[in-house]
């Protein structure tokens, strides 16, 4: 009985500190951000800042290349919102295609869907920008939002996973009822598939969020900024003096995203491990 | 066959077509067309200003003879995969290994380990992993309390790619969360069967653990070696761009960026892309190919 004690302590001790040495850097971050500037790489291996300031805040809040930070928040949720719901919804359509309705050639589309998630983005980035240049796209989110309303490959095979569980009894006496196809998608299958969709526009959300790669080539005027491109303005700018909104902008950056992960820790945990999906 | 069947036959068919259409046209117009002009792109001279000038092989001999910088790009690349690949699931599996038993702190431990991978992508960890490797950060106080050396991170080449191994390393919480999931398949029985007949914890890990999770193992090697060979967004953002020191740092993505988008030779970044996608292709069908003999798919009983 003792021995299985020591045993408990012994486990939960070595994973705790484990689980704390991981997340170290994320907790130093945010501790140095209520840190004078002068003082964050002074006092590094101090975690409690000596003394608390907010000035770091109120300084990143004012932004950088005279736009204020609220702006760059506005534009990310601007991209996020739209190309998160642009992607559940055509993945939904796409998905019920694939998992709901019989035609010729379907493998071989299914099959292209799963390469194309295994394809490195590398090689349709050069012509990609060269076709949305054509079409006079560079400095908008049009590069960013249109593509997302033809479907995420990720997210299609989510959701048609999802879809072949549901009984395809219900399917059969929809259709006896006279229900055809897509009526029976938005009043059957849709409120069915809401879970799947959810995670769906979880991933879009932080997928999108983070997304730098798109900001750097398509959006070129401040104005148009999301939160991280600004950050990373921040960073090429970097002097003494502004480390410390740079970590402060950071912190707020990563909020968010947060909030979402508490939130919906449930789903995005089965999202990865069902499909193997990437957070 | 009838008239009426094979109007069922085409309304089927058009409905079918119908659902999945937005997926065959953005497949058309932004995956299929680009992977064919990057394959036509690759054999010209292009800088987006004049139109694109057949070259032949031009960019390809460049790349293998005369271009010091991209065998540095592939040595860093193929050094960085090498080691992010087996460290990362080494440490996802351990971890899960731990996490797959009954407890009520398992959701929190959980939790704390795949916050890192869900945070991981942004550019405010960037900054922050650039700052704690810093001259005076963190890991060279740590170093220090250790007696160790302080390391210059940004001054030695060796050095600032171990930095990005770490980064890619501190998020292995997808695959083990993939793990988890595969740990909980095994029926339990089979450990108990293992038991009784004696066996001890390294026997059952190899010969139960190993051999049922073997088809999970394979999936992760490949996602996490085609995510390491394409990582471009932690270099570009800690290095500023610059694939420094002594393009230590220059990960292929990162040196395709640079020609592409900054010195504007996009048939060189189309060749480059392509080398990529069929270095990627062989590996996978590799891992593929070698996967019978490793990895163990349970045959089907009854249900």
């Amino acid at each position: 009985m003792n021995s299985k004690r020591i045993k408990w302590l012994l486990y939960h001790l070595f994973v705790g500190c484990f689980a704390i040495v991981m997340l170290y850097p994320v907790i130093w971050l945010v501790m140095s951000s209520f840190k004078p500037s002068n003082l964050i790489f002074v006092t590094a291996g101090k975690l409690i800042p000596d003394p608390w300031i907010w000035t770091n805040y109120v300084d990143g809040w004012k932004g950088i290349g005279n736009q204020p930070f609220i702006t760059f928040i506005r534009n990310s949720f601007i991209v996020v919102s739209l190309s998160t719901i642009g992607a559940v919804l055509s993945s939904a359509l796409v998905a019920f295609g694939f998992a709901r309705t019989n035609f010729v050639g379907k493998g071989l589309w299914f099959t292209l869907m799963m390469l194309t998630l295994m394809l490195p983005f590398e090689v349709v980035l050069i012509p990609q920008y060269i076709l949305f240049s054509e079409l006079g796209w560079l400095n908008s989110y049009l590069p960013i939002i249109v593509p997302q309303f033809f479907g995420v490959p990720f997210f299609i095979f989510l959701m048609v996973q999802f879809i072949r569980t549901i009984p395809g009894e219900l399917d059969e006496a929809a259709t006896i009822d006279g229900c055809g196809k897509l009526r029976l998608f938005i009043r059957i299958i849709v409120p069915l598939i809401a879970p799947a969709m959810a995670t769906a526009a979880i991933f879009s959300f932080y997928w999108r969020w983070e997304d730098l790669l798109g900001p750097v080539l398509y959006v070129n005027s401040p104005s148009k900024y999301t939160v991280s491109l600004a950050l990373k303005m921040f960073l090429d700018s970097e002097t003494i003096s502004n480390w410390g909104a740079m970590f402060a902008m950071s912190v707020v950056s990563l909020v968010p995203v947060i909030i979402v992960f508490f939130m919906f820790q449930r789903q995005i945990v089965e999202g990865i491990s069902t499909t193997g999906l990437k957070g | 066959m009838t008239k009426a069947t094979l109007m069922k036959a085409i309304r089927r068919n058009v409905a079918g077509y119908a659902f999945i259409s937005p997926f065959i046209i953005g497949f058309l117009v932004f995956t299929a067309f680009p992977i064919v002009a990057s394959f036509f792109y690759s054999f010209t001279s292009f800088d987006m200003l004049t139109a694109p000038k057949f070259v032949g092989l031009d960019n390809f001999v460049t790349m293998f003879t005369n271009d010091p910088k991209y065998w540095k790009s592939v040595k860093v690349t193929l050094y960085y995969v090498v080691a992010v690949v087996p460290l990362r699931l080494t440490f996802a599996l351990f971890i899960a290994m731990l996490l797959a038993r009954a407890s009520r702190m398992i959701g929190v431990y959980r939790t704390m380990f795949y916050l890192p991978s869900i945070i991981g992508g942004s550019v405010a960890v960037a900054i922050m992993w650039r700052n704690l490797f810093g001259d005076d950060g963190v890991i060279n106080i740590l170093l220090t309390l250790l007696g160790l050396d302080a390391v210059r991170w940004f001054g030695n080449p060796t050095a600032a790619l171990w930095m990005l191994i770490m980064l890619a390393v501190w998020q292995f919480g997808s695959s083990m969360l993939i793990f988890l999931a595969g740990l909980k398949n095994i029926p339990p029985t089979y450990y108990e069967a293992a038991a009784v007949d004696g066996a001890n914890p390294v026997q059952k890990f190899f010969r139960i653990t190993i051999p049922m999770l073997s088809p999970v193992i394979l999936f992760n090697t490949i996602m996490q070696t085609i995510s390491a060979f394409i990582t471009f967004i932690p270099a570009f953002i800690i290095t500023k761009g610059t694939g420094q020191p002594l393009d230590g740092t220059l990960l292929y993505s990162l040196y395709l960026f640079r020609r592409a988008f900054q010195f504007f030779q996009m048939g060189y970044g189309s060749a480059m892309a392509w080398i990529l996608l069929i270095v990627i292709a062989i590996l996978t069908l590799i891992l593929f190919k070698t996967s019978r003999f490793w990895v163990h798919y349970e045959t089907k009983e009854g249900n």
